[in-house]
């Protein structure tokens, strides 16, 4: 008796306690990806308009007959005080931006976490704290003595001043050193025997079982260097060298004085801006969570 | 193929730890030598040295007629099988075998007829284009083997290069590893911690201890007359007993046994007897009281462990013997008995 009474409310109340806690999920799942995916939509809802009716109205929620026209002036308009200026150039500009921050990060770091691992050098562990104390001293808190140097080396306004004064990084050294150490020696050691010197070994064995972390440090990096904002707009002042970033912003200044905002092409470029780097994202989506846990070694 | 000599070849690490203290031998043209010994004494750092990974610190290294002391590892003409095979995880087992042969500038086409004739030679012909992860624990051991083989070098080093295989597999591929060397005739230092291994492959066996070589010999040498107590205990399962005896006036008394075997004059005191357990037979009017407390069935021979004279004592029959727990007497084959120092535990 005390069995089957025991029994009975277990069996029926069993899945409605799941059912309550999927629902939970469910609308915290929901609730997340609104929060994440609403802001995009307004977006384009509202590229979609012309600059009166924003400027008038405020955010569109419906699609209206402008997206085309928004988007066609925003990337081949020419804009800004030169008129000189279209979208496609400040899309190639963050390209040139963001891949050359990702592979130069990519190219200098595994070399130094190479040298630190590899090699017996003398001060190795010190110089790896060295780097990774740099993590504490990020852009911002040196951006006045930096500006001077690339200043005084007169590579204002050039790709090199935008790229190499940012590419040295701790966090990926520390992710390649990790890696790395989890490299059996005798690879190393078998490759020696086979007759590959340091840089054969490298380029042969190194480079080719890091690839998932090479894409894993891209991603991250490539939209480390396309969000650029703050170096961009100190070290080029050549409208030439606007990247997306800053051309958004240029664009709803550029018209102020005289007519109305075109909020509508601004809001067009900040989607193409956004664009690039959840396709990455998405596309290296694998490699990435492969990179970050997982080795075939 | 090649000679190998050491001369006076020591190893002390900067940390001022004696991995190898001084040490010298030869190692014949063709000979297959087995370094043996137990974890931490210095028969993978001697190893080591011979392949060029670490520094002499001092005596001089020859293979062939050349001092390689100062020689980088690739180019001793010297081909390594390692314990966990280190094979290249993304190279397919074609360019795994190959890869030292393109380093060294070798025609593409070469390289391909070696590859193949390597492959045959160890059944990996139907493998050639998998990756390592996609191969057994003894295909890829034979992937280690290949990529040694296809050198041609003149000289194979073995890491203990069987340890990460099951028991059937390690048997099977002991005998493989003989035969190649065999039909090749390329020298061959073979290190390792098992001393079955080193017994069935050795054409001479060097045992090391703590960095000091115990005794250099053949197999059978090693196992009948060890140089010392440590080698009487290490080669061999089950290993020899080692019962502790007096000696006086020629003779070896053991607690109520007189004359066990003959000792000789100069010898007087205390001393380390050396029987194998098989050297013993099992005897109704044998001379000795053996207590059996163990059985142990192996199959084809039984263990007895017990206690002779109070000290622990192991002996092995033949699976046709009776046997049974308790007092049994035991007669022990007189030329087998070896007489050891119970200091220094060298041989008397």
């Amino acid at each position: 008796m005390a069995d089957t009474t025991l029994d009975t409310p277990a069996v029926t109340r069993k899945p409605r306690r799941i059912r309550w806690e999927t629902i939970g999920d469910h609308f915290v799942l929901i609730l997340g990806s609104l929060l994440m995916i609403l802001p995009p939509l307004l977006a384009l809802t509202t590229a979609s308009h012309d600059a009166v009716t924003i400027h008038r109205e405020g955010i569109q929620l419906g699609l209206g007959d402008d997206l085309g026209k928004n988007f066609n002036a925003a990337m081949f308009e020419k804009g800004g005080f030169t008129q000189t200026v279209d979208g496609t150039l400040m899309l190639m500009n963050s390209f040139i931006l963001g891949i050359g921050f990702a592979v130069g990060k990519i190219i200098i770091s595994m070399m130094a976490a190479y040298a630190i691992v590899y090699f017996r050098l003398r001060f190795a562990t010190l110089a790896f704290w060295v780097i990774f104390t740099t993590l504490l001293l990020p852009l911002e808190v040196r951006i006045l003595p930096s500006y001077e140097a690339i200043q005084k080396l007169g590579l204002t306004n050039t790709y090199t001043g935008l790229i190499v004064p940012l590419i040295a990084s701790a966090t990926g050294t520390f992710f390649f050193r990790q890696f790395f150490m989890s490299v059996p020696e005798e690879l190393a050691e078998a490759a020696r025997i086979d007759g590959a010197g340091p840089w054969k070994f490298f380029i042969d064995i190194l480079v080719p079982l890091s690839r998932t972390m090479i894409a894993a440090i891209f991603i991250i990096m490539f939209v480390f260097g396309w969000n650029q904002y703050l170096w961009p707009t100190l070290i080029t002042t050549d409208e030439s060298f606007f990247t997306l970033v800053r051309g958004i912003k240029q664009i709803v200044l550029t018209y102020t004085d005289s007519q109305i905002p075109e909020h509508g092409q601004a809001l067009a470029l900040a989607i193409v801006a956004m664009i690039p780097p959840v396709a990455i994202v998405i596309f290296f989506q694998n490699w990435f969570v492969k990179g970050l846990t997982e080795s075939d070694k | 193929m090649a000679q190998v000599s050491l001369e006076g070849i020591r190893k002390v690490y900067p940390n001022g730890f004696k991995a190898v203290q001084t040490t010298s031998f030869t190692i014949q043209d063709g000979e297959f030598v087995v370094l043996v010994g137990p974890s931490g004494c210095g028969k993978s750092t001697l190893l080591r040295m011979i392949a060029g990974l670490e520094d002499i610190t001092e005596g001089t290294l020859k293979i062939g007629d050349r001092v390689v002391n100062d020689v980088d590892p690739a180019d001793r003409d010297i081909a390594m099988v390692f314990q966990n095979y280190a094979l290249y995880p993304h190279m397919t087992v074609r360019k795994n075998i190959g890869y030292g042969l393109k380093n060294r500038g070798t025609p593409a086409s070469e390289i391909a007829a070696k590859v193949e004739d390597a492959a045959k030679m160890l059944n990996l012909t139907e493998y050639l284009d998998r990756k390592p992860a996609q191969l057994s624990g003894g295909q890829r051991q034979r992937v280690a083997m290949g990529r040694a083989v296809v050198r041609d070098p003149a000289l194979f080093l073995f890491d203990e290069p069987l340890s990460n295989l099951d028991a059937k597999l390690r048997n099977q591929m002991r005998i493989e590893i003989k035969a190649l060397q065999r039909r090749l005739g390329t020298t061959a230092v073979y290190v390792t911690h098992d001393q079955v291994e080193a017994m069935t492959m050795a054409d001479r066996i060097i045992v090391l201890n703590a960095g000091r070589i115990e005794q250099i010999g053949t197999p059978s040498e090693i196992y009948h007359n060890p140089a010392s107590t440590f080698v009487a205990s290490f080669m061999g399962a089950p290993p020899m007993n080692l019962i502790e005896a007096e000696a006086s006036d020629g003779q070896v008394r053991l607690n109520g046994y007189d004359g066990l075997m003959p000792a000789p004059q100069a010898v007087s005191g205390p001393v380390t007897m050396g029987v194998r357990p098989e050297d013993v037979e099992l005897d109704e009017n044998g001379s000795v009281s053996f207590q059996v407390d163990i059985l142990e069935e192996l199959g084809a021979h039984r263990l007895l462990h017990g206690t002779l004279a109070d000290q622990p004592f192991t002996v092995m029959v033949g699976k046709d013997h009776s046997v049974h727990t308790g007092e049994t007497r035991i007669t022990l084959k007189h030329d087998a008995l070896r007489l050891f120092d119970v200091e220094t535990g060298k041989v008397l």
